[in-house]
């Protein structure tokens, strides 16, 4: 069973080699994909259901001993993020099969989405510091790929920002990781988990500020999110849509990993964390407010959800990391939803700018239907997914009194419901535009894109159904991580 | 020696950084390289002292070197020569595309901020006025939203279908 553990890193990517044998063939690009990706599905929600059972599922690659080889590990929050990353990567890659566009259709994009989906899995299993760099880069190598397949202007000028910024992130990644080696001899997070607390606590302070802020960078936190909203929008639909699901979360949960199992809980990082919460927060949104074309309304609105993670993790309370990790889930399902629903309205209207679109409530009433539940869940109304996310924020925000955060969670949750009827208003209602030139070249599978898209709108329907036993889960994944010593045995356990 | 080394590291961030705050795309890529170079540095030193190559019997054991540190810096090398060498070719199609070296503004910005102005500065009628007008003077860049391109141009190349 624990050898199943790698499972989700290696079939993508040796899928991925298959891919490029056969990249004559679309179709048969497309079944390895599918058939890859869902044997991850399956094996990520046998892994979940192990993790439940046992807390902390481990094997170490190479059968070398815990610190000096590098140990995957899977406990409840990895589990979870395993099962639905790679859901959404599935449901993604059937719109993308559906969209019959260039840029998705061309011979490189299987391949790499698969490397892609590689990444992630690695990222949420590896137990090294070193190897999550390595995740880390395989990863954001397939996503630079992928963000400009198409070689356009606009593509090459934002896929410089991002791949710059991420190069530079990542730079910085390794020197925090000599610095910490150099302090603590290891790069094992168990072990790190021990010798963490011998450090000096302002040696310590600084580690934690630079991991934060390279794995700020990915997740696009105040200050360091500009590049977000000014890349994804650029790339293929489906392509910004996973990016849009997955990416950003991939460095939530980076933070949530090592802040909370290297470092001794402290209310310095705390307050800091809530701040910068705040700020993302009010950034993403009153960006997302001057914005006029949707994905890029969106992509602020991504920054804004990160806040919200953020500010469940800066509680260091239980409460709150239960209440991030089952917030989680719910943005990856309702951004790949609403992204998918952009992929729509700009393949059926021809463009995507509010200004040059309006009445697919009638035109569309398919994609209207699919467009209102994401957009009420974002902005938190009852009984969306997202309301009983920020319900659980709020609540824990409110049990430890942190007033401030707490407010400007709320008015950014208004600003949010203005923003998305912003939205609604200027695609779905109004007068329909002139006739653009739209779907003439288009040879889309519409009712593979719409199932895939209605796929993700029937999954955060049944998580507001199942939010009882979710919550449930999601409550003892959030007590795990606040005992890293139950981590920390799991994996070097056997030679001590 | 490590003081030696711990100087060159600082000096490569140094320079490295200043490159990167320019606006021309070489120089961004040869700073991201030196920030790298850098930092692949610090990681060696991170090891402690030198020593005898860690080979199990060729001498006390003491005295080896630690090999982790110049493994993880040899993983790291190999992912920035990998990432810059896809920076360099998105450089080039940079230039293909525009002739030009320089990092471009984004359009969509420029788009929000000259919306911003219109609606402030000019009444609809005027709008319509001035775009019309802005079609034939094209000096007057700012107020041409028309000339300003699309984001999102559509396929270069119609679908090919697919299939070999």
């Amino acid at each position: 069973m624990n050898a199943l553990i790698p499972f989700p890193i290696i079939a993508p990517l040796f899928a991925a080699g298959v891919s490029i044998i056969f990249s004559r063939s679309r179709r048969a690009q497309r079944a390895i994909s599918v058939a890859a990706l869902s044997t991850v599905v399956a094996a990520s929600v046998a892994l979940l259901v192990r993790a439940d059972t046992d807390a902390v599922v481990t094997t170490q690659a190479g059968g070398w001993p815990a610190p000096l080889g590098i140990s995957l590990v899977v406990d409840r929050l990895s589990g979870i993020m395993l099962v639905v990353s790679s859901l959404m990567l599935v449901l993604v890659l059937l719109f993308a099969i559906g969209q019959r566009d260039v840029e998705v259709q061309h011979s490189a994009f299987h391949p790499t989405y698969l490397v892609l989906a590689a990444g992630i899995a690695a990222s949420f299993i590896t137990g090294d510091l070193f190897n999550l760099f390595v995740a880390f880069e395989t990863m954001l190598a397939a996503s630079y790929v992928l963000m400009t397949l198409g070689g356009r202007q606009d593509q090459v000028r934002s896929g410089m920002t991002y791949v710059v910024i991420s190069l530079l992130a990542s730079t910085l990644f390794i020197t925090a990781l000599a610095l910490i080696y150099a302090a603590t001899g290891t790069v094992n997070m168990a072990d790190l988990s021990e010798r963490m607390p011998e450090l000096s606590s302002g040696v310590r302070t600084g580690f934690s500020l630079l991991l934060i802020v390279v794995f700020g960078v990915k997740a696009g936190l105040f200050p360091l999110f500009f590049w977000l909203p000014d890349s994804y929008p650029t790339a293929p639909g489906p392509v910004t849509a996973i990016f849009a699901a997955l990416l950003t979360k991939v460095g939530v949960y980076a933070i949530i990993r090592t802040q909370l199992l290297l470092f001794p809980l402290d209310s310095r990082q705390g307050t800091i964390l809530l701040v910068v919460a705040a700020l993302t927060m009010l950034v993403g949104v009153v960006g997302a407010l001057a914005q006029d074309e949707i994905k890029r309304i969106l992509s602020f609105h991504i920054v804004g959800q990160i806040g919200y993670m953020i500010f469940g993790l800066g509680l260091l309370s239980v409460a709150g990391v239960t209440a991030v990790v089952f917030y989680i889930i719910q943005t990856v399902l309702v951004k790949t939803n609403l992204f998918l629903v952009a992929g729509l309205v700009d393949r059926h209207a021809g463009s995507s700018r509010l200004s040059e679109i309006g009445g697919l409530v009638r035109t569309a009433p398919v994609i209207a239907a699919f467009f209102a539940l994401p957009a009420l869940s974002l902005a938190g109304i009852p009984p969306s997914s997202g309301f009983v996310g920020k319900l659980a924020l709020l609540d824990a925000g409110v049990s430890i009194e942190q007033w401030p955060i707490v407010v400007v969670a709320l008015v950014v949750s208004l600003l949010t419901l203005y923003s998305m009827t912003k939205l609604w208003s200027g695609v779905f209602w109004g007068e329909a535009e002139e006739e653009r030139p739209h779907r003439e070249e288009h040879r889309d599978h519409w009712w593979l894109m719409m199932s895939a898209t209605g796929a993700t709108v029937a999954l955060s329907v049944a998580y507001v159904v199942w939010a009882g036993p979710i919550y449930e889960l999601a409550a003892r994944a959030g007590a795990d991580l606040l005992d890293p010593s139950l981590y920390a045995e799991a994996v070097l356990g056997a030679n001590r | 020696m490590t003081v030696l080394l711990a100087f060159t590291a600082a000096a490569l961030f140094g320079i490295g950084t200043w490159l990167l705050l320019q606006r021309r795309l070489t120089r961004i890529i040869i700073g991201l390289g030196l920030v790298s170079h850098g930092t692949n540095i610090l990681l060696i030193t991170s090891g402690g002292r030198g020593g005898i190559p860690p080979l199990i019997g060729s001498g006390d054991e003491a005295d080896f070197a630690d090999p982790l540190p110049q493994a993880l810096a040899l993983t790291a090398i190999v992912i920035t020569f990998g990432v810059t060498a896809f920076l360099l070719a998105m450089a080039y199609r940079s230039w293909q595309l525009t002739h030009d070296d320089l990092v471009a503004d984004d359009i969509e910005d420029r788009l929000i901020a000259t919306r911003r102005r219109l609606s402030r500065d000019l009444a609809d009628a005027q709008l319509a006025d001035l775009e019309h007008s802005a079609d034939s003077a094209d000096d007057d860049d700012l107020y041409d939203i028309e000339s300003i391109p699309s984001p999102r141009p559509g396929p270069e190349r119609p679908y090919d279908g697919g299939e070999p």
